[in-house]
């Protein structure tokens, strides 16, 4: 391959490579090809300036001109989001559960934050529209365990039930077989007492008894419940583990203690104050 | 050089596609071990209990993180959806990883503590009982297996080979630890508390006679993202 050859027809320059008599054309690439390269090398350039790019000795990193930190950046955001939300977070903290609902500006706003916050935070076990599910209660109803006012929505929200804050709301069925507090005989007959409340069954004056002794300081003399301690309402036909005999029966063997997470920490106070309302409104607010 | 020299020479060819790619892994690679900010500097981390690391192992072999990603990262829905953005200094303790790209599920860095126990036991089990929109497969058979514990030293011990930080007293009492953590009041839980602080205690999985593998997975579940102090973390020293 002394000598260049070109190609007769086209003018172009040979690989010089033949093969039974064709040859290889060395085609240059397109200039526009060529151009684009030279800019993405010139780009690299630009970008190891303004970014952070290039390691310098043990332990450093060149930050680039701009300065620029995706972390920063959304500390910057999140700032900009709180200023932007300033007025109407301040009016929040400022204003109890009760002045809030009782506001049609901020009604509004909280209804809008607390359908958004309801549905990340509470909806896996209340259900999106508050319709509950088995062994979690209902909020769309006025059957309301620890009570319905604002204020008691608030107070649960903040602090759970059974949760691990210390504020938080404590009830505990006593497993009344395991520990012998009542004999299997009696169990049977509250159990019956029980579901006369709903006009299910018969009552006898035995499971009265057991009832009046055992059941009545938490669950009320007429079975409607007392919100201060937490007993449920068992006159009302809504059941929080199962309907029928054997379900009411079973908490009397193997109680079960539902459980929710105190959101004080997880939520700002703000978005408590807004799901309450929120929630205060699904159907049942007392 | 010109072109040619390297196109009729494989052994040049060879070197140079060496040399190229050496240089292109090691500017991506090397710094990443030199930084001394790589993994911010954080309280509150610890490797996994040996339960939560049972759990741990039960997410991967079933795939979870096929579905679900566990690093939030740092823009603005996801902060105020999930919480604080994840750090390198969360997963240090991780082999591997899993930050995963796919969300099919939601993401699951910050989820301990976010949902009661039964309520993991109710959806890992059907998780249309709770959510019923839910696409995700249920699990019900974790509930029925035992978890098999006999080698939860082992595995702290094949961690520690690649770096995770375990004392040989806690390789020691692996499956004590693990036992106490599940059992609640029965075990030591104090000496588990004293190896593994924040660790979660208590009956997982609503069945208190066994040590299920749906005991483990619900502990590993209920201790992601709620290890890191936030209240000294300090964002201004970990900027990227």
């Amino acid at each position: 391959m002394a000598q260049k050859e070109h190609d007769a027809l086209t003018g172009t320059e040979t690989t010089g490579h033949e093969w039974d008599g064709i040859k290889e054309l060395n085609t240059p690439l397109p200039r526009w090809w060529v151009y684009l390269l030279w800019v993405t090398v010139i780009w690299a350039v630009v970008y190891y300036v303004l970014y952070p790019s290039w390691p310098i000795g043990l332990g450093d990193y060149t930050k680039g001109v701009l300065g620029y930190s995706s972390r920063a950046e959304l500390a910057k955001e999140l700032e900009a989001v709180k200023q932007s939300r300033a007025g109407w977070l301040q009016r929040f903290e400022d204003s109890t559960v009760e002045e809030v609902a009782g506001d049609p500006d901020l009604l509004n706003y909280a209804m809008a934050g607390g359908r958004v916050i309801f549905a990340d935070n509470c909806a896996p076990c209340h259900g999106s529209g508050g319709q509950g599910a088995p062994a979690y209660p209902v909020l769309a109803d006025d059957d309301w365990i620890w009570g319905g006012t604002l204020e008691d929505i608030l107070f649960t929200i903040r602090y759970g039930v059974r949760a691990t804050h210390d504020e938080t709301r404590l009830s505990e069925m006593p497993n009344f077989l395991a520990d012998e507090i009542i004999t299997a005989e009696e169990a049977g007959e509250v159990t019956d007492y029980v579901m006369s409340l709903t006009g299910a069954g018969v009552a006898t004056v035995a499971g009265q008894t057991v009832f009046m002794e055992q059941c009545a300081a938490c669950h009320g003399e007429d079975g409607k419940g007392l919100k201060e301690l937490g007993g449920p309402n068992l006159a009302d036909g809504i059941w929080l583990y199962g309907e029928g005999r054997d379900a009411v029966m079973a908490q009397l063997g193997n109680p079960r203690h539902g459980e929710m997470p105190a959101w004080v920490g997880r939520l700002d106070d703000v978005s408590i104050k807004q799901v309450t309302v929120y929630v205060h409104s699904l159907g049942g607010g007392q | 050089m010109s072109h040619e020299k390297f196109e009729t020479n494989v052994i040049i060819l060879i070197i140079g596609i060496l040399i190229t790619i050496s240089i292109g892994g090691l500017v991506q690679l090397v710094p990443l071990y030199t930084m001394e900010q790589t993994i911010e500097e954080v309280d509150g981390m610890r490797p996994y209990s040996p339960l939560e690391l049972a759990g741990r192992n039960i997410y991967v072999r079933e795939g979870c993180y096929t579905c679900h990603s566990q690093q939030v990262r740092p823009f603005r829905d996801e902060a105020e959806r999930y919480g604080h953005y994840s750090l390198a200094a969360e997963s240090m303790y991780d082999h591997p990883f899993q930050w995963g790209s796919k969300r099919t599920g939601p993401d699951l860095a910050r989820v301990g503590g976010k949902y009661s126990n039964d309520w993991h036991v109710a959806h890992m089990i059907d998780p249309r009982s709770v959510v019923p929109e839910s696409i995700m497969p249920g699990y019900p058979f974790l509930a029925e297996k035992d978890l098999g514990f006999d080698d939860a030293a082992d595995h702290l011990g094949t961690l520690r080979v690649v770096g995770v930080p375990y004392t040989d007293d806690q390789i020691a009492n692996a499956a004590a630890d693990l036992a106490a953590q599940a059992n609640g009041e029965e075990g030591d839980t104090d000496a588990l508390l004293a190896r593994y602080p924040k660790a979660v205690v208590g009956d997982f999985d609503g069945d208190p006679a066994r040590v299920t593998e749906l005991d483990a997975m619900i502990a590993y579940l209920q201790m992601l993202g709620t290890l890191v102090d936030f209240t000294t973390f300090k964002p201004e020293m970990a900027q990227r």
